[in-house]
């Protein structure tokens, strides 16, 4: 693979720097009989980094942008295509013909040629990005080997810019943030382009896959998103209803109650629990869980559906159960001693003192750790993906199978998608909302957590 | 306030003395003692909840390290593969095995001479045994024009029924016919059908078949994914740890960055899928289904907790530390790298390892980059078309096929040793370099 080859060999380059650099440092300081402002290494790492810098940068650069701008270049040679509107749809046959996955026979004159100009355009950006990317690194590597003096303050220059790099690293969460935001964005406003958004957020009817005809844009099938809405909040409801009970009243033991020994093994054993996977989650409720509320449903009489949002609920549920036990453990142990003492010597037994004194002191975080569970449950994929199904039935009956947000982002952008059609931006306009409620009960639960904290501190 | 006095000196009950009160207390001891016991139950429900989880996933999977094969006599005639002597693997691989193991049903069952009992017996066998024969030709092409006895991969509904499964007929789940069920209990009888080890289970990739399957090409997958997520979002926690820790001025920007950072950590992982298509796949047109965009994807997911791990390490080293070495002439960056780091790395990978665990469970944001692709191969490379263990597991769990139960069982067997140990290499950095200050 040359360009891994390439990066391999900056690499290399970037290391004679270092030793050329530390060389020279060393030589010059023997020749004028003047001492090395910094350590020897640091003016190797001063070479090293304007060599290797540069070169990097090229590299990076133009691995990201050859592509795109190569299929400009070509799409450019393709006027049939551009007529007709179907360019995405040419060049992507150009692109699996260029990389041998289809075999050329059904494409036009056109699309061959524009398959020979794609690859002699990539065979020359492949050599210019190797004399380009040298060139950098070593004109880079000569100009500091030049500046290379026992005056050069070499430390305080790489110093800085390592410090330059954290700053970087700790933007890339900014960046990835606006990321986030700008890709959902463009893609929800494309989509709401060509579907209302009044459709979108108070229509029940909801079955993107019906695409008539594929040349249909905007009329494939309908995107009324309430079911899904009333779906996944059922869903998340009744995982919160399986997992706040047990996981405080779990929290509320292992503090106050639980002998030395059943915390030494409760502990790991909800840690355990907390790192399954989900996927292991939904196939654990779509094997065993959801057939056995099933019979248990036949069995007292009660048609259960075979994809019910009992059983996804119930196993999310069991899923949030170490999320809400550790954050609450977390809050109840924060509320001062002097609190449960003062209880204490009122007379008050054990739960008395947990009902009426702890928990209300400890109310704000356990609410919050309830809202963060509650936004985990919104946004968990697997397990509803396994065991709750795609029907889009608008109701609140827990025996029924009902589908949600992220079950629908994943079946729309499962397996090859146009990127223009309301289908695959539909999915974006669901992440969109799912991000913006996630978000929101995230800011909540952080501004709660913090006020709580301050309050006993 | 009223005339109703209750000063307790003058013979009236006081409030804690008296059947009231000792009812009183009998309930309120009552309410104690169920307190209690709700608290142990709700306990006991989550443990009873992971035992059962468990105790499922391990029923249904362990059988899937042997497989059930049945001992045929088969004749490699030169007509079905190649002449003699033929060395051409390309030959060798085009041989016509089904024909050969055919012939050796033939002769076997030699009774069974009608259409149907032909088609079923057939049915004992899956495509697994001619791969098995192709393979064994391809290994040592002087089997060709010999008679060899071997034992064959049977088709996994033979699979299903002989390991008990499921029964013989449909109302059992089964899926074998009357005469199939009558010749695998004479092939018992006669010790020509057991299970064995099964190998391939550990070396193989996907397939369309249940008795075919094997998990290594998810495990590769999985490897070269986490290799690219660690090798980013170590580096890029550490530095951004470090200037949070140690250089970040009290400012509004900073503020900002800490929010973020802890808004990013519960951010849903089908969200970073999404962004993970936008940005990787549709605008820098990095290829679909490959390692590399899932560790980019998995790399972005786990930052912020990578972060905030090393930030809680950073934290912990004592600030004398840091003006001792000050104070002996080091200059900051010296004093990070000599001193504060390797104090605080045990910490640092500690919580990276639990991180990587976590991102090794993943599987919604990788669905959205198309690693869910069917792939037969295992993958050499980050560049190469692949899905990962818990991808796998999935599409394996929507398989309707009753093998395919027993196979994602026992892939989320291997996934969860493989979680098991990391985070056992966790704890061991942790109790081995942990120091308290």
């Amino acid at each position: 693979m040359s360009l891994t080859l390439l990066f391999f060999v900056l690499l290399l380059l970037s290391a004679t720097g270092f030793y050329m650099g530390r060389a020279a440092a060393v030589g010059a300081s023997a020749t004028t009989q003047r001492p090395l402002h910094s350590l020897s290494s640091f003016y190797g790492w001063y070479v090293l980094l304007w060599c290797g810098i540069p070169a990097m940068m090229v590299y990076v650069v133009w691995i990201a942008l050859e592509g795109p701008i190569v299929e400009l270049l070509v799409a450019r040679t393709m006027p049939e295509a551009a007529a007709t509107g179907n360019m995405g749809l040419a060049l992507s046959e150009m692109r699996n013909i260029a990389a041998g996955i289809t075999p050329p026979g059904a494409a036009s004159a056109e699309t061959l040629r524009a398959v020979e100009h794609y690859k002699w355009l990539s065979t020359i950006a492949g050599a210019a990005l190797w004399v380009v990317a040298l060139a950098a690194g070593v004109m880079g590597l000569a100009f500091a080997r030049g500046r290379v003096s026992p005056e050069l303050r070499a430390r305080n220059s790489v110093e800085r810019v390592l410090e330059i790099f954290f700053l970087i690293a700790s933007v890339i969460a900014i960046l990835t943030t606006i990321g986030i935001l700008l890709s959902l964005i463009f893609e929800t406003v494309a989509f709401f382009l060509q579907v209302s958004p009044i459709e979108f957020l108070f229509s029940t009817a909801w079955s993107p896959m019906l695409a008539i005809r594929p040349d249909q844009v905007g009329a494939s099938g309908s995107f009324g998103a309430v079911p899904l809405f009333l779906g996944t909040m059922l869903i998340a409801s009744i995982a919160m209803l399986t997992a706040v009970p047990i996981g405080l009243m779990t929290a509320v033991y292992m503090t106050e109650y639980a002998p030395k020994v059943v915390r030494a093994w409760g502990k790991p054993i909800l840690e355990i629990l907390a790192g399954i996977p989900t996927v292991v989650f939904g196939f654990f409720a779509a094997l065993t869980v959801a057939p056995a509320i099933r019979d248990f449903g036949a069995l007292i009489g009660l048609e259960i559906a075979a994809q019910s949002a009992l059983a996804a609920g119930i196993v999310m549920g069991l899923m949030l159960i170490p999320f809400v036990s550790s954050l609450s453990d977390d809050v109840i142990n924060a509320v001062p001693q002097s609190m449960r003492d003062g209880s204490y010597a009122l007379g008050a037994t054990k739960s008395e003192t947990t009902m009426r004194v702890l928990l209300p002191a400890a109310l704000p975080g356990i609410m919050a750790s309830v809202i963060l569970a509650f936004s985990k449950a919104l946004g968990e994929t697997m397990i509803v993906v396994m065991a709750a199904g795609i029907a889009a039935n608008t109701t609140l009956n827990p025996l029924e199978s009902v589908t949600t947000v992220t079950v629908n982002i994943s079946a729309l952008l499962t397996g090859e998608a146009e990127f223009d059609s309301p289908k695959t931006l539909a999915a974006f306009a669901l992440g969109f909302v799912l991000f913006v409620v996630t978000l929101a009960l995230n800011l909540v639960a952080l501004k709660v957590v913090q006020r709580y904290r301050e309050q006993y501190e | 306030m009223s005339d109703v006095t209750h000063s307790g000196g003058v013979g009236l009950p006081s409030r804690h003395i008296g059947d009231e009160a000792a009812k009183r207390l009998k309930r309120r001891y009552a309410a104690e003692a169920r307190f209690k016991f709700f608290g142990m139950a709700a306990l006991s429900a989550a443990c009873l909840s992971l035992l059962v989880l468990l105790w499922t996933i391990v029923s249904e999977g362990y059988t899937a390290f042997q497989q059930t094969h049945i001992k045929i006599e088969v004749e490699f005639s030169p007509d079905n593969i190649a002449p003699a002597g033929t060395a051409d693997r390309r030959r060798l691989m085009a041989g016509d095995y089904r024909a050969v193991l055919f012939e050796a049903l033939d002769r076997k069952w030699s009774d069974v001479t009608d259409r149907d009992g032909q088609r079923l017996l057939e049915g004992l066998f899956g495509s697994g045994a001619e791969v098995q024969l192709r393979d064994m030709v391809v290994a040592d092409p002087s089997l060709i024009g010999r008679k060899v006895e071997v034992w064959l991969l049977s088709h996994s509904d033979v699979d299903m029924f002989f390991k008990g499964h499921v029964g013989a007929d449909e109302a059992s789940g089964g899926r074998m016919a009357a005469r199939q069920v009558a010749w695998i209990e004479a092939l018992r009888a006669k010790g020509e059908i057991e299970k064995r080890f099964h190998g391939r289970f550990l070396t193989g990739a996907d397939s369309r078949d249940p008795e075919m399957v094997g998990v290594l090409g998810g495990v590769m997958g999985s490897i070269f994914t986490l290799a690219i997520c660690f090798l980013l979002a170590f580096p890029l926690g550490i530095m951004a740890a470090i200037y949070l820790e140690e250089y970040a001025p009290k400012n509004r920007f900073t503020e900002i960055v800490e929010i973020n950072i802890n808004n990013l950590a519960a951010v849903p992982s089908v969200v970073f899928g999404l962004l993970g298509l936008a940005v990787f796949i549709a605008f820098f047109g990095m290829p679909r289904s490959t390692p590399l965009v899932g560790g980019f994807v998995l790399a972005l997911m786990s930052l912020p907790t990578v972060i905030i791990a090393a930030r809680a390490a950073i934290k912990a080293v004592p600030p004398s530390i840091r003006e001792a070495a000050l104070g002996i002439g080091a200059s900051k960056m010296q004093m990070i790298f000599h001193h504060v780091l390797p104090l605080a790395m045990p910490g640092i990978l500690t919580g990276t390892i639990i991180t990587m665990s976590h991102a090794l469970g993943e599987t919604a944001p990788l669905l959205m980059i198309g690693m869910v692709a069917f792939i037969t191969d295992v993958p050499g490379g980050a560049l190469d078309a692949a899905t990962v263990l818990p991808v796998q597991i999935f599409m394996w769990a929507d398989n309707p096929e009753r093998g395919f139960i027993e196979k994602t069982s026992a892939a989320i067997m291997v996934l969860l040793a493989f979680m098991l140990v990391m985070n056992a290499g966790a704890i061991w950095l942790r109790k081995r370099f942990e120091r308290r200050w």
